[in-house]
């Protein structure tokens, strides 16, 4: 369906995607009426500086907003804030709001995100456990991240690593807690875990892996410690958990719409009712570069659902689908990743990780399917043009480092 | 405090006055000049903040690091005076810039 302009667009979430389906119906030619319901008081904000630069105290919250609060108004948007969406009634078109109200829509975007998956532990509600997912999750964590705190942190995720570097620069003592056997190991390959772990303990990080947590320990409501379940105990002042995320799927199951660990949705972000589009890290998506569907959370797929679901709803061609792609940034070293590894079957090493700067590449049935970069911004993006254009380099070419990526860009065959 | 001009592939001009500290990409996402996607937010991820600079401030904007440069060198259309605008912050010595946006990010 494309939207005349005396139809209203309704959007639930204030992140990324919401921001981005706003300024892509805005910029193309949506006249009609556009209201925004997040839970959050803050106007949309990006989320990838809260777990680095602003969690360090080196950006001021309005440098976080996509846009400032005249931007909204300018273009006619209606902005509740601090607003809960509860149901949707799609027979009724109407949306039933937390403060008792409802918002009716012509079209729905459900760009509600992820929340931290829980620890399902005891003691995990005690003062002094954090999350890190909102900007009042780091407002919480940055007067307690101080030289001389001793900081526990379980899960070394992307997250949990990038807060672990920040607290070790703030002059914390840090110790990461992690199940499996190595860090990372449920987005990258051993290369990548034992980079990383070198990475961090150089900076006197202290890594723990295959080491399960049995309970956060505390006295009078306050975290202490926490206990491993081989009977280790470990002083904390803070415990930080990152354990991953679960979709905000909730509201559109209720509402009967097809959900299946994530919103399921179309190549134009749209859900099973037509009227109703998803974006962002509540959904999933087909990823037509691999012929699967599956769950992104990332800042690329926020952004491009949320243009997916305006250029549907402004009646334009489906803008051109990107490689999934990421970043994180620890210390000074920078990561950016280019394609979905998880299915590799043949992996290879082009230069030494003991320099700082490598990349690893994938493969899948003799295709190039992903890169790790690390401080190697030519292996990421030309791996990333590759894909899009459905070409391919063989391992043994990739791992000869006397020819440029420019070099063998060039050669890359279909 | 600076006057920044952005100038779109079509030669539309946009002045805007930039506080010091700020990004060139901030200063102009936030004032809703087209051109310019920075998807990364300025994290030097993504080289979707390209622009060119006015030759007359080479010099001022200073030369891009190493990971910028390496970003740069695999845009689309670059040239001698191409930067990735989130790298370049605001001083007063950049008032009166002028950058000029490429015709698409990707
Ligand atoms: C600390 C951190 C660091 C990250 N770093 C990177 C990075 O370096 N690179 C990268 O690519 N990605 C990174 N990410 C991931 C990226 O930020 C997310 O993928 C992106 O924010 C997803 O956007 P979204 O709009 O789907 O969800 P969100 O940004 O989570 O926004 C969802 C919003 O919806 C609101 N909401 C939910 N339910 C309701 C409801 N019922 N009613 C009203 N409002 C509701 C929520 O409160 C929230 O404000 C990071 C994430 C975090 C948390
Ligand atoms: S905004 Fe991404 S590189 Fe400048």
């Amino acid at each position: 369906m494309a939207l005349s302009d005396t139809d209203t667009l309704l959007i639930i979430g204030g992140g990324q995607a919401a921001a981005q389906t706003i300024a892509g119906a805005r910029q193309w030619g949506f006249a009609g009426r556009i209201r925004l319901i997040g839970e959050e008081t803050a106007l949309p904000y990006q989320r990838p500086p809260l777990s680095k630069a602003y969690l360090k105290g080196e950006m001021e919250e309005e440098r976080l907003y996509f846009k400032p609060a005249d931007w909204y108004a300018e273009q006619n948007v209606e902005l509740s804030l601090g607003v809960r969406a509860e149901a949707i009634d799609r027979t009724a078109r109407s949306v039933s709001l937390s403060d008792g109200s409802a918002a009716d829509y012509d079209a729905l975007v459900l760009a509600t995100g992820s929340r931290p998956r829980p620890l399902p532990l005891t003691g995990a509600g005690l003062e002094g456990v954090h999350e890190l997912r909102d900007l009042r999750d780091v407002d919480g964590l940055k007067p307690v991240v101080v030289t001389g705190t001793n900081m526990v942190i379980i899960g070394a995720g992307y997250i949990g690593l990038e807060a672990a570097a920040v607290a070790r620069q703030l002059g914390a003592n840090v110790t990461v807690i992690e199940m499996a056997r190595r860090v990372l190991a449920r987005v990258t390959s051993p290369v990548m875990s034992t980079f990383y772990t070198r990475l961090h303990e150089s900076h006197g990080v202290k890594i723990m892996t295959g080491a399960q947590t049995e309970e956060i320990l505390g006295t009078n409501g306050q975290v202490t410690g926490v206990k491993l379940v081989d009977g280790t105990r470990l002083e904390a002042d803070i415990v930080l958990v990152g354990i991953g995320i679960l979709p905000n799927q909730e509201l559109a199951q209720a509402a009967g719409l097809a959900c299946d660990g994530g919103i399921l949705v179309d190549e134009d972000a749209r859900t099973s009712d037509d009227r109703i589009f998803a974006a962002g890290d509540c959904t999933v998506r087909p990823l037509v570069h691999y012929s699967r569907t599956g769950r992104l959370e990332s800042v690329h797929n926020a952004i491009e659902q949320g243009k997916l679901a305006a250029a549907a709803l402004t009646g334009r061609e489906r803008p051109k689908l990107d490689v999934p792609w990421f970043w994180s940034d620890q210390y000074d070293v920078k990561l950016q990743i280019a394609g979905l590894s998880q299915d590799y079957d043949d992996h290879i090493v082009r230069g030494d990780p003991e320099s700082g700067a490598f990349a690893v590449f994938y493969f899948r049935s003799d295709r190039l399917i992903a890169v790790d970069a690390v401080n190697a911004a030519p292996e990421f993006i030309v791996t990333k043009k590759l894909i899009i254009s459905g070409q391919t380099l063989a391992p043994a070419q990739l791992q000869d480092t006397s020819v440029s990526m420019k070099e063998l860009a060039a050669l890359a065959t279909a | 405090m600076a006057k920044i001009t952005y100038i779109d592939h079509e030669g539309t001009e946009r002045e805007i006055e930039a506080k010091n500290g700020e990004t060139v990409m901030e200063v102009a996402v936030k004032n809703g000049v087209p051109g310019i996607d920075a998807d990364c937010g300025g994290a030097c991820a993504c080289a979707t903040c390209h622009v060119y600079v006015d030759s007359a401030f080479l010099d001022k904007v200073g030369s891009p690091e190493a990971m910028e440069q390496s970003m740069l060198d695999f845009a689309e259309n670059v040239k001698e005076n191409s930067r990735l605008c989130c790298q370049i912050s605001v001083s007063d010595a950049l008032d009166g810039l002028k950058v000029t946006t490429p015709e698409s990010q990707h």
